[in-house]
């Protein structure tokens, strides 16, 4: 397909035009080209190592792109320097891949403290939302632990509602559902679909999970480690079954080629 | 739907035909106004919710929701209580609080968190102290068997290992051990020669500078630069190997973590002190000749002097005891690294914990020595 990207369109939350990652002269992807609309759940898949969460750390800016850029409803966001960037940042929840929960404060705390920082709630109601969000994600009365006070599952879950802290417009999650068990994993699928739902949030989820992928996702981007650049994008579904490009199909199917069905449940 | 039109928010308790309502309206939003409530909360969960004037809204409703539902009293036998009836909320509302409701509180979880008594604060802290000791007592007890092991050639440990500590705490140290032997030289040279002049015995600051290094001076600055360098960076670098889980990797593969972590170090440290309190102990002579210079000694009769004042056995006094210094300080860092807790935060514990241990324990045991030695008359 040749790359010509067209002005986009009123809706799309995020565009990527042309985006190349780099690390040094090491190139890991080039030439990106994709859009999000709003209330999309998007999956960013691709084979472990390939990319997935270095796309991820430059759309919210941790990393800057070797070349190309990333825009917010049509606004550009790399191009915005690190103080215009803060009108973007307060719209976004990142869960990291480890939770990344700070560790000196408890779990109401973590959750607490940006809500404390950008908003004039009495504390009272900050308590309340707290345990809202830890409700949420099936962390109810764990209020008082410390991050090393609970598993790993746990400290994912706990990321993820104090991602949601802010009920932030575009949700950035970073592998939430490994680690979880098959039941937390599914309810963490159904907490997303109802997040978008309800708040209208737009979700982009890095994820390897085949199941939450074909479950939630209704667009995706598939990164080839052959090529270093995007293998597909399109619904996932649609994706597996028809797909021009043998490695996504390979990825969707588990490797087997022929048999759509055994996965097609969902 | 919701109305467009913004409304401030509004919850309105009402009893209807003997079954609590809750009427909600407005724009429930968290920059928005405080919500208004109107009515006593009553102690049991709404039978119905009438949203029919309910506009966007975000997490601030359904937390109020929520949180009237949990202080709603549980049953008193402890029983699972039942689902509170989620009846005329609309269904995105309705999907969260079915989300929120799914996993009951974990009511052993909040209890707690009730502070305990005073009494059992001071248990706990006797306990914890007692506890320290004992693990203190195992520690030495088990670098001793490391040595025994180390000494019958039955230990394993990467020589690479060994020469990476040696090279940080040796040479790498020099320049900030320089730096401060000098100074302090220096500083005891100005307040001697001060006091000394007045009695006409300028000359008998060499002797004071180099005494007090030897015996003293040098070998405690050492010890305590080498606390807050080396051994907070052993007790930083093991926690975080034991926040990593890499010590269990260790000992998966079969090597013992003491043999392997704590040996190199305990073995490097005690190679370097004394080699690294020779050279303070030098340093800060030279430092005393600068001063001494300064006021009109030459560098001659102040070296010739220093060297009359000092016997041997003087000299070896701090490089004696710098072997026990160089001991204590890599075994309070790496056993505060090993025990230290699985977060940052713990691993920023145990290093302020390595540094305070370590220097108490060297004063201390400075003490001692002071005390030993005046007893022997040396």
């Amino acid at each position: 397909m040749p790359v010509s990207p067209p002005p986009p369109p009123a809706k799309a939350k995020i565009t990527v035009r042309d985006l190349t990652m780099a690390y040094g002269s090491f190139v890991v992807m080039r030439d990106l080209n994709f859009e999000v609309a709003e209330k999309d759940i998007f999956v960013i898949m691709g084979g472990s190592g390939c990319g997935k969460s270095t796309l991820l750390r430059h759309l919210i800016g941790l990393r800057e792109p070797a070349r190309g850029s990333v825009l917010y409803e049509g606004e550009d966001f790399t191009a915005a320097g690190p103080e215009g960037r803060g009108k973007f940042i307060r719209r976004f929840g990142v869960m990291y891949q480890s939770g990344a929960l700070w560790s000196s404060l408890t779990l109401a705390e973590n959750i607490a403290l940006p809500l404390e920082e950008n908003s004039h709630l009495a504390p009272m109601a900050i308590r309340d939302l707290v345990s809202y969000k830890l409700s949420l994600v099936g962390l109810a009365g764990y209020e008082d632990y410390y991050p090393a006070q609970i598993s790993g599952g746990m400290n994912k879950r706990a990321g993820i509602a104090r991602a949601m802290a802010l009920d932030p417009d575009i949700l950035f999650l970073d592998e939430p559902g490994a680690g979880l068990d098959p039941l937390s994993s599914r309810r963490l699928d159904d907490l997303i679909v109802r997040l978008r739902d309800s708040l209208g949030s737009t979700v982009v989820i890095v994820t390897h999970e085949l199941a939450s992928i074909f479950a939630i996702a209704n667009h995706s981007i598939f990164l080839d480690t052959a090529t270093r650049t995007q293998g597909a994008t399109g619904n996932p579904s649609e994706l597996r079954d028809h797909s021009e490009n043998p490695a996504v199909r390979l990825f969707l199917r588990r490797g087997g080629e022929t048999d759509p069905s055994s996965q097609s449940k969902s | 739907m919701p109305s467009e039109e913004t409304s401030p928010s509004l919850a309105r308790w009402t009893v209807d035909g003997g079954r609590v309502v809750l009427e909600i309206s407005g724009e429930w939003r968290r920059d928005g106004v405080v919500p208004e409530i109107h009515g006593e909360p009553p102690d049991e969960a709404p039978a119905r919710y009438v949203t029919d004037r309910l506009c966007r809204f975000d997490s601030t409703l359904p937390a109020f929701i929520l949180s009237h539902l949990r202080s709603v009293a549980k049953p008193p036998d402890g029983a699972e209580p039942p689902k509170p009836p989620l009846e005329g909320l609309p269904p995105d509302l309705r999907g969260l609080m079915e989300l929120a409701l799914a996993v009951p509180e974990e009511s052993d979880a909040r209890q707690k968190s009730a502070g305990p008594s005073e009494l059992t604060k001071l248990g706990k802290l006797s306990i914890h102290v007692w506890a320290g000791v004992l693990s203190i007592a195992e520690f030495t007890g088990q670098s001793m068997l490391a040595l025994g092991r180390f000494a019958t050639g039955r230990a394993r440990f990467r020589a690479r290992d060994f020469w990476m500590v040696v090279q940080e705490c040796g040479v790498q140290a020099l320049p900030i051990v320089s730096l401060i032997s000098f100074l302090i030289g220096l500083i005891l040279a100005f307040v001697g020669n001060a006091q000394l002049v007045s009695f006409g015995a300028g000359l008998y600051v060499a002797d004071l500078v180099g005494i007090a290094m030897v015996r003293e001076m040098g070998v405690v600055m050492t010890a305590i630069i080498m606390s807050g360098r080396t051994g907070a960076a052993f007790a930083a670098h093991l926690g975080s190997m034991k926040a990593n889980e890499e010590i269990d990797a260790l000992r998966t593969f079969g090597f013992d973590p003491f043999d392997f972590l704590v040996l190199p170090r305990l073995l490097a440290l005690v190679l370097m002190m004394p080699l690294l309190t020779l050279y303070a102990n030098f340093v800060g002579i030279l430092g005393g000749m600068l001063v001494g210079a300064a006021v009109g000694i030459p560098p001659i009769l102040y070296w010739n002097e220093t060297v009359a004042s000092i016997d041997l056995t003087t000299a070896s006094l701090g490089v004696f005891k710098s072997v026990f210094f160089g001991a204590v300080i890599a075994m309070s860092g790496c056993l505060q690294g090993m025990h230290a807790g699985n977060s940052s935060a713990a691993v920023g514990e145990a290093t302020t914990r390595a540094v305070v241990a370590s220097i108490t324990a060297i004063i201390i045991l400075d003490s001692g020595f002071a005390a030993i030695f005046t007893v022997l008359d040396i």
